[in-house]
């Protein structure tokens, strides 16, 4: 077998695309919490604006649709100061025909800086960050199942806030584990941040094969695998789900999976529940959860924003 | 033309003649081995001194469009490859005597290499009609197919395997189930999980199989197994041989060199069909090679043109290039499996033509003058630019490979020689 190298570094082992949280240093993703962290007060003064990334042009290109997570990059790219031209590919030129590395090459001709991209089809930006300029950073904002890492990060930086100490932590990760990138990205992230239990709890045509593979227990209930949990991730389920033969019926899914406040109450008293949005409420989680004092599913998306900006400064090299 | 070949190694896996002789064509026909008939008088003679002088390979799985014969034709020349057996999923479909007509025609002209298309087992591979199977075997069917289309119903498959049956027609079939292969893009299993692509499950191969070699064992057809992929595959074919199925069966080499951990960053070179798997079965599909459980080692070349391949991974048609390195693939095999080179050279020879029913892959007095003739000490790099095929899409670009061709013969008509 020939030799892969990592893609997401430059020859000095600092961060040139963010792709994957998979195979990514922990050094890097301390550095990009803690750059976080700095941005949080930022993001909370009058003048919400920092000059770093004045005159460098960001494309967001999401080929799927995306309402929030495009929304968040772009409010971090103006923060920054950055230019920002979003465009909702998918429901343009590829239709007519335009392959991505057409689409590609088009804006690298209009001198991007960055792209930030979002794919129905897992690796996807690894084909862009392949055939991009040298110059070129690409940013994953979500690819088929595979990974979403701005997610993962947004993720591991409100537990860290909340619980500090990772190496002590217990985390489960409920639902449809099967075609969730976020799953992935999470997992990745607290695994290489030194969380000793990850647990992934779903019915078993919502688990990937060998899923375990990745350093997680795997629950099929519940019960059982809320049982002293310091953090617990809701996934999205979607309705398309129901379809075919993966479940029954979304009542008797939230019968089973669903976080309800005596199912939370099995998690140790202080937990905190994390959603990555958009929630369905009644499917995957009650609403006196997900309103609940123990929900920091509102915090995520304010810190979604520092974490974004966080990425994209020091892709940019303006922190260095 | 009378052509002498001297000097070199003579391997002949079906007799297990290997020595340094001169070899005799004439008329399309090898005349003598060693001394040469009376009043022998060459039109060429080709100095082979430090090659192996083997029979013209034999290749069961090529994938052409009559668009790109003309390329794929000296791909198969310059790869060493005499006989090659091509799947009916052409475009258009060959489900009608006319159509193989035509595609024979055009390939005889070419006087490279043989071309032994296998016809559609249904009505444009829709597992639904039978196809003209005695009008296809007419015009030149070696067999029959569905590539890697399926046949979901399985009363059709027990019917065509019946029809097939009573004509002694060979059924050849790549056994994958459809539904559980559905959408499925790479091996289910860990290297999916994590990639986040949807995985085809060894299940799918093992269901199918379980049906075929059933059927096969009820109607008592001859099965050829296309592309086994699995350890349980392979397992289930070695019971079957043991059970006295008609069965044969071939492997793609690919499949004896990469899995699943190769597709790497989503490589798209590596999304082919049936898809890579573990290290285990790896292992196992080589044991079966070896054991001799596994007939035939074949290219599958599925040349794709580039804009299929630069595609994310999951949208990327399949397959992979093959002709211009199924012998120095299959050397390479042969030296890490420590598998001696004739019983190497007999999976893409002569064992490959008797899984077949052709009369190919020897090296022997009246037979068909067929050659490979190759320096099995030089090295080859795989690039693009090295690809005489349309398709360029290998997952073996950056490899230096062992074994070069230098001079193809087929029916006594020099089809490739390597420049001096």
């Amino acid at each position: 077998m020939l030799s892969k190298k990592n893609l997401q570094l430059n020859d000095n082992g600092d961060l040139h695309h963010l792709l994957a949280i998979e195979g990514l240093p922990k050094r890097i993703i301390e550095r990009i919490l803690d750059t976080a962290e700095s941005f949080v007060g930022i993001n909370e003064r009058e003048v919400k604006v920092v000059p770093l990334l004045r005159g460098k042009s960001i494309f967001n290109i999401f080929f799927e649709n995306s309402t929030r997570t495009r929304t968040t990059f772009e409010i971090a790219a103006k923060r920054l100061s950055a230019d920002v031209v979003s465009l909702d590919v998918g429901r343009s030129s590829t239709n007519k025909g335009e392959t991505i590395l057409d689409t590609i090459a088009n804006l690298t001709a209009m001198h991007a800086d960055m792209f930030v991209v979002r794919h129905n089809e897992s690796g996807a930006p690894y084909l862009i960050a392949q055939h991009a300029a040298p110059h070129v950073h690409v940013v994953n904002a979500g690819d088929g199942r595979h990974e979403h890492p701005t997610q993962g990060l947004l993720d591991v930086f409100t537990i860290r806030r909340y619980k500090k100490d990772f190496t002590r932590l217990t985390v489960a990760i409920v639902g449809d584990v099967l075609h969730s990138r976020v799953a992935r990205s999470q997992i990745h992230a607290l695994t290489t941040l030194g969380v000793p239990e990850v647990r992934v709890i779903g019915p078993r045509t919502l688990l990937p094969a060998d899923i375990e593979r990745l350093g997680v227990r795997v629950f099929t209930s519940l019960e059982e695998g809320l049982k002293g949990v310091d953090v617990v991730t809701m996934l999205r389920l979607q309705n398309e789900r129901m379809a075919g033969a993966l479940l029954p019926s979304a009542s008797e899914y939230f019968s089973r999976y669903g976080l309800t406040p005596q199912k939370l109450a099995l998690a140790k008293p202080d937990a905190i529940v994390l959603h990555p949005g958009p929630m369905n409420r009644g499917v995957e989680i009650d609403s006196a959860v997900a309103d609940g004092n123990q929900s920091v599913i509102l915090p995520q998306v304010t810190y979604g924003i520092a974490v974004r900006m966080a990425v994209m400064a020091i892709l940019a090299g303006a922190t260095r | 033309m009378k052509i002498a070949i001297r000097k070199g190694r003579v391997i002949d896996p079906a007799s297990k003649f290997d020595a340094v002789a001169d070899v005799f064509i004439a008329a399309g026909k090898i005349v003598a081995i060693g001394e040469p008939p009376a009043d022998w008088r060459s039109a060429r003679d080709i100095n082979a001194d430090g090659c192996v002088v083997a029979p013209g390979l034999v290749d069961l799985a090529v994938h052409v469009k009559r668009g790109t014969l003309t390329t794929e034709i000296a791909a198969a020349a310059a790869g060493g490859v005499t006989s090659m057996v091509c799947s009916p999923d052409t475009d258009p479909v060959l489900d009608e005597p006319g159509l193989v007509d035509m595609l024979r025609l055009r390939a005889q002209s070419f006087h490279s290499t043989h071309l032994h298309p296998l016809g559609a087992l249904t009505k444009a591979l829709a597992g639904v009609q039978l196809a003209e199977l005695c009008k296809l075997s007419l015009a030149g069917c070696i067999g029959f197919a569905q590539a890697d289309r399926g046949v979901a119903d399985t009363q059709v498959l027990l019917r065509a395997m019946q029809y097939a049956a009573t004509f002694d027609f060979s059924v050849w079939l790549q056994p994958q189930d459809i539904h559980l292969a559905n959408n499925g893009v790479a091996h289910e299993g860990e290297v999916a999980s994590r990639l986040g692509l949807v995985g085809i499950p060894s299940s799918a191969e093992i269901v199918a199989l379980a049906t075929h070699l059933e059927l096969a064992r009820v109607t008592g057809v001859h099965l050829h197994v296309c592309r086994v992929s699995t350890t349980e595959g392979v397992a289930m074919i070695r019971a079957a041989k043991l059970n006295a199925i008609k069965v044969t069966a071939d492997v793609a080499i690919n499949h004896l060199h990469l899995i699943d951990l190769d597709i790497g960053h989503f490589d798209s070179n590596y999304r082919l069909s049936p898809p890579l798997r573990t290290a285990r079965d790896r292992d196992a599909l080589r044991a079966g090679v070896i054991d001799g459980t596994i007939n035939a080692i074949v290219s599958d070349h599925t040349p794709r043109p580039e804009d299929t391949k630069q595609l994310p991974f999951g949208e990327a048609a399949p397959g992979a290039s093959g002709l211009e390195t199924l012998l120095s693939l299959t050397l390479r095999f042969a030296e890490s499996a420590k598998l001696p080179m004739i019983e190497a050279l007999g999976l893409i020879t002569h064992h490959a033509a008797s899984a077949a029913g052709l009369p190919a892959g020897r090296v022997a007095v009246d037979a068909v003058a067929d050659f490979c003739v190759f320096d099995p000490g030089a090295y080859r790099l795989v690039t693009k630019a090295s690809f005489k095929s349309a398709g360029k899409n290998s997952p073996f670009l950056g490899y230096e490979l062992p074994g070069v061709v230098r001079a193809t013969i087929t029916a006594g008509h020099i089809a490739y020689e390597a420049a001096a």
